[in-house]
């Protein structure tokens, strides 16, 4: 690629960080694969071809990424009955805030298959390239992910 | 309770990018980092490499262009890196203060062919507030009969004001080009008194 990655990271920062979110949770875990993912793209973004989607190649990496984060956060785990309250470092709790609560209430394949492609915008051929299955499998999880998000937030509008 | 601001979506992705500027410097894979400053000449660009300053930018060569300039001639690797010009930064801002003369930071020369580094780095050598003809560079670089070649290594200077090709005048007296445009020339030599 030939382009300035700077603007790489300015036209995916959004749909990375949602993507990483809706996998790991909206918590520092998800800035953690946001980085990675970013990192992992700059050092193989001069070689990458230039017909690439960037847009899905971009999901592929966050994927890895939080499968990684997934497996050494389950390594270095504590376990505890609940999680300690602490304040929120995300402003007024709001209808963001309980979408996300929302989405991480998801069985794990339902979250998934909602987050890689309706955040990601991957087709659901490749979501089930990710995550296992058919892409009629993966249609379905992430069409059912998103009623119960629906009957959660009683909203109707895209979620994208 | 201590109240803090809410953190909304862009300062959380403000946040990352810098940190992502940061890591991408320690793992060796920022290959350019840039930044703007704002100065009395108008925003300018800066660009270096882990070598040193690459590029000085005024606005009217166009920010976008240089960049895809750079990323075709060095490599795409390239982020919004303040920290990395941070030294130069500070000292252009003491230079438009006037409390500065010269510059002392790295340098990059890899978009300079041979002869006109020579006379880029030459540029340094003519003193603050002093001006030379394209034809006494010429001399002084050890080729009288190349003021020419004086010229269009100074009209491609990579980095105006931090190397002074603003310094050197037509024959007659004439500002001669610049690529910042002759108002800036003429902006920097009367801020070093110079005209």
């Amino acid at each position: 690629m030939k382009r300035i990655f700077e603007t790489v990271v300015t036209e995916h920062q959004d749909m990375v960080l949602r993507v990483c979110r809706g996998v790991l949770g909206a918590h520092a875990d998800a800035e953690d694969a946001w980085s990675e993912t970013f990192m992992a793209a700059l050092r193989a973004w001069p070689t990458l071809p230039e017909d690439t989607n960037i847009e899905a190649w971009l999901v592929t990496i966050a994927h890895r990424k939080a499968i990684d984060i997934t497996r050494s956060r389950a390594r270095r785990a504590i376990t505890v009955e609940h999680l300690p309250e602490t304040a929120s470092t995300r402003g007024i709790p709001g209808e963001e805030h309980e979408l996300w609560a929302a989405v991480r209430a998801l069985p794990e394949r339902q979250r998934l298959a909602l987050s890689y492609h309706y955040f990601g915008g991957l087709p659901y051929s490749e979501v089930a390239a990710l995550i296992g299955g058919s892409a009629e499998a993966a249609r379905r999880a992430g069409s059912a992910g998103v009623a119960t998000l629906r009957t959660h937030h009683h909203t109707k509008g895209p979620l994208r | 309770m201590t109240w803090l601001p809410p953190q909304t979506e862009a300062t959380t992705l403000e946040r990352l990018r810098g940190r992502l500027a940061a890591e991408a410097e320690r793992a060796d894979l920022l290959g350019i980092g840039y930044r703007t400053v704002d100065t009395p000449v108008g925003s300018l660009l800066l660009a270096a490499t882990e070598r040193g300053l690459i590029r000085v930018a005024f606005a009217r060569e166009d920010h976008d262009a240089v960049l895809e300039d750079l990323a075709t001639r060095i490599g795409p690797r390239i982020l919004h890196a303040p920290a990395r010009l941070d030294a130069v930064a500070t000292q252009l801002e003491e230079y438009f203060s006037g409390t500065r003369t010269g510059f002392s930071v790295p340098l990059d020369h890899t978009l300079s062919t041979p002869f006109r580094r020579i006379v880029q780095e030459f540029l340094p050598h003519i003193g603050y507030g002093h001006t030379l003809t394209y034809r006494e560079v010429a001399g002084r670089v050890g080729n009288p009969r190349a003021m020419r070649a004086v010229g269009s290594a100074c009209a491609t200077n990579p980095l105006p004001i931090v190397l002074p090709c603003h310094r050197v005048l037509r024959t007659d007296g004439g500002l001669g080009g610049y690529i910042g445009g002759l108002e800036a020339k003429t902006a920097l030599l009367e801020l070093e008194h110079a005209r």
